[in-house]
């Protein structure tokens, strides 16, 4: 009686490892030398999967033996999605990889190093925007050729600007300091008009009826605060880390930090900025569609998102000058990949002033190569669109700084996340929650 | 439905009675028919949960191979403030989820049953549990968003002050809650519905005779006689409500801070954005623990409340 019951576990098992073994292997075959190749290439943002389409088009134009065909999901999703898939030995060929996450995949060697292709094909890495192609080097290995950059600048309502009586030509030489605000909180409060029609600064100024307010607040970026706080910070004179790339240790102990975060939050308590917890998680686009907000500081993969009402100004300059953080994305190639030398073509192609110069004409991001963002440049201004405050910010040398890259990144952003929102909902102050949680942090890196 | 669950242990009794001769008849067929369901069993819930236990006694990132760390996820799970809170907020979770549901199914069964035949409005009390969870999630994301939402617009125009809801620290996880409740009503009114099904009428008749109102009616002849549909249907919805994450996944992602951060949340998190598989396997295998325990002391009650019409 035993015996065929333990037969029958061992079928089960078997059927079902076969079942399972059938799903996985769902992907192409090994190809024969002269078949066609299909490459999978995923990427997060939808609005530049049409660019990218024309760049697959005119690569396997010019390449009729290799296939390519795009995946895209969300954000939030496409990294759950890759590891998995990286996991299960079935990841895309070839895809978007980002700055805090690439470290962490070079560790596992899930990454292609190509180093010795660049060197082999001889490419010119100085096309691209300054600094961008080493940022994907470690220990002399190269996981990455750089696609598209971003900075961060302000966007504005151009209607409720004038009716402010405000000139947008003062934002090319506003200031910011930590402890009043400078030029740009008065930008700020002129902007925030309550249900008697008073703005912030205003005595009589009701903060518990505002019907506008002057800056925006979008919720989450708690590490980095790339879209929100991270310049601000930054032109105080805070430092994320002990050095860029690869820092083992973390700043968020920084009292000139504390003192960002709290002018930040404040913004909350005088009514001039939204309370975190009526943000939304909507994003800042709705809310400034509605003319609930007037002004809020944006990255510039965000541009073509903003209707006509809207218009760019650079970000404000403080005690240390103008600074904006700038990131840039880049095509990695996933090393278990099954056609090794097809990928590197794609990517080549994809690092290349031909693919970048069709993604200049979408006009949804900066391309990587210097000639192809003077051609975004140029598309943007023919849609009628001013642009120039993020290009001139990427330009100058001392005004950006890099995001920081480390092992841990996921963790860190969950941490600090917690602490930045406790501050944000006036439950604690940064002097003592930064901190605190800076141990945190840097217990990761022991 | 309710009928067939309370019915499954008598179909057990008789199959273990036949004893041998049965096996040897009829043994081969019923595996075959047994097969399918076993080969789910094994294939979804055995293999990943030794797989599982497994993991967490080693140090996994789901893309180099597990290093053995012994029992050291376990030391830290139990000094993870992040675990404790999310128990505690599944915990609150779970107690107003299940309450106010099974308050307002119960209100809902006895308007179905005492006032009204239609089946349209059986029909429509079901409508919200065929929406699927995201759906629903995403739905009520946008009429509480505070800047563009329904409610927050319906509530100024009455003269109340805006809220947070979703994103408020306070309010996060009765919101969510509240939306798992909407949710799930109809279907509970539905099971309790069917169990009063089960109330012979001429009790009622009876009562009408001597005079009982409904609400008498109510207390000493529904309530008592629907006690056993009653205690299944708060073992179901506890567990279901337990497995809280869909909501909390579309919505809030845990914040704000740790709010929203319910038990499931927390270990998809850990397994999934931060790659410590091994320590989310030893969160899990904590909670296999706990809900055996929770079920083992249900299934107690359970037995306890023999129906009082036998």
């Amino acid at each position: 009686m035993k015996t065929p019951r333990r037969t029958l576990f061992a079928t089960m098992l078997t059927l079902s490892t076969l079942a399972v073994t059938a799903c996985g292997g769902g992907g192409s075959g090994t190809p024969a030398a002269d078949e066609k190749v299909t490459l999978t290439y995923a990427l997060w943002d939808d609005k530049q999967q049409p660019a990218y389409q024309k760049c697959a088009d005119a690569f396997h134009a010019a390449n009729p033996g290799i296939d390519i065909t795009i995946t895209q999901s969300g954000w939030d999703q496409y990294w759950t999605d890759l590891t998995t898939k990286l996991a299960a030995g079935d990841a895309p060929d070839v895809f978007t990889d980002h700055l805090s996450r690439y470290p962490e995949l070079a560790k596992n060697n899930q990454l292609l190093d190509i180093q010795q292709d660049v060197a082999n094909d001889k490419l010119d890495l100085s096309i691209y925007q300054k600094g961008l192609a080493d940022l994907w080097v470690r220990d002399g290995k190269r996981y990455g050729l750089p696609k598209d950059w971003d900075t961060i600048a302000v966007v504005y309502n151009t209607k409720q600007v004038a009716k402010a009586g405000i000139d947008p030509k003062e934002f090319a030489t506003w200031t910011w300091n930590p402890t009043d605000g400078g030029d740009f909180e008065k930008t700020v409060a002129k902007l925030t008009i309550d249900g008697q029609g008073r703005n912030g600064l205003d005595p009589a100024f009701d903060k518990t009826d505002v019907k506008t307010y002057g800056l925006a607040l979008e919720t989450g970026g708690g590490a980095y605060g790339q879209g929100q706080w991270s310049h601000f910070a930054a032109s105080d004179g805070f430092v994320f880390t002990d050095k860029n790339p690869f820092g083992s240790r973390y700043n968020y102990d920084d009292p000139k930090l504390a003192e960002t975060i709290d002018w930040y939050a404040g913004l909350i308590k005088k009514g001039y900025m939204p309370p975190y917890d009526q943000a939304g998680k909507l994003g800042v686009t709705p809310m400034m569609e509605a003319g609930k907000a007037a002004m809020v500081t944006t990255g510039s993969w965000t541009i073509s998102s903003w209707g006509e009402d809207f218009a760019f100004a650079p970000l404000p300059i403080g005690p240390q000058g103008r600074k904006t953080m700038i990131n840039g994305l880049a095509d990695s190639i996933y090393a278990g990949t099954k056609h090794k030398d097809e990928a590197w073509k794609w990517v080549r192609f994809l690092g290349s002033a031909e693919c970048q110069d069709l993604i200049a004409d979408s006009a949804a991001v900066f391309p990587a190569i210097t000639s192809s963002a003077d051609k975004a440049l140029a598309a943007h201004k023919a849609a009628g669109r001013d642009v120039s405050a993020f290009v001139d910010e990427a330009a100058d040398p001392q005004g950006t700084f890099l995001y920081p890259i480390t092992d841990n990144a996921a963790k860190v952003e969950q941490l600090v996340l917690a602490a930045y929102e406790s501050v944000m909902l006036g439950k604690a102050d940064a002097r003592t929650a930064l901190p605190a949680v800076n141990t945190e942090v840097n217990n990761l890196f022991q | 439905m309710a009928a067939t669950l309370l019915a499954r242990p008598l179909g057990r009794r008789t199959a273990r009675r036949s004893g041998s001769s049965w096996q040897r008849g009829h043994g081969r067929i019923a595996l075959v028919f047994l097969a399918p369901a076993l080969i789910g069993f094994a294939a979804f819930y055995l293999v990943p949960t030794v797989r599982g236990l497994w993991f967490s006694f080693t140090d996994y990132n789901l893309l180099s191979d597990p290093k053995v760390v012994g029992l050291g996820n376990y030391g830290e799970v139990l000094s993870d403030r992040v675990f404790w809170n999310a128990l505690k907020v599944t915990g609150v979770y779970v107690v107003f989820n299940v309450a106010t549901q099974t308050v307002l199914a119960l209100g809902l069964a006895v308007l179905m049953e005492r006032l009204t035949r239609s089946v349209m409005i059986r029909a429509m009390v079901l409508l919200p549990w065929l929406v699927p969870n995201v759906t629903i999630a995403l739905l009520w994301m946008w009429l509480l968003d505070v800047n563009v939402g329904f409610v927050n617009h319906v509530m100024e125009q009455i003269g109340l002050s805006k809220q947070g809801f979703l994103f408020s620290p306070d309010q996060s996880i009765l919101t969510i809650a509240s939306i798992n409740t909407w949710r799930h009503v109809g279907y509970t009114a539905l099971l309790l519905f069917a169990g009063m099904q089960l109330i012979p009428k001429h009790l009622y008749e009876a009562g009408r005779i001597d005079g009982a109102g409904e609400g008498r009616m109510f207390r000493q002849i529904t309530l008592p006689l629907l006690r056993p549909v009653l205690a299944l249907v708060l073992v179901v919805s506890l567990i279901g409500s337990f497995q809280i994450f869909d909501t909390v996944a579309v919505t809030t992602e845990g914040g704000p801070v740790n709010a929203s951060r319910v038990i499931y949340y927390y270990i998809y998190e850990k397994a999934f954005t931060q790659f410590e598989f091994g320590y989310a396997s030893a969160m899990s295998v904590f909670l296999i623990v706990f809900l055996v325990a929770l079920t083992l002391l249900q299934m107690r009650l359970l037995r306890a409340s023999t129906s009082d019409l036998a």
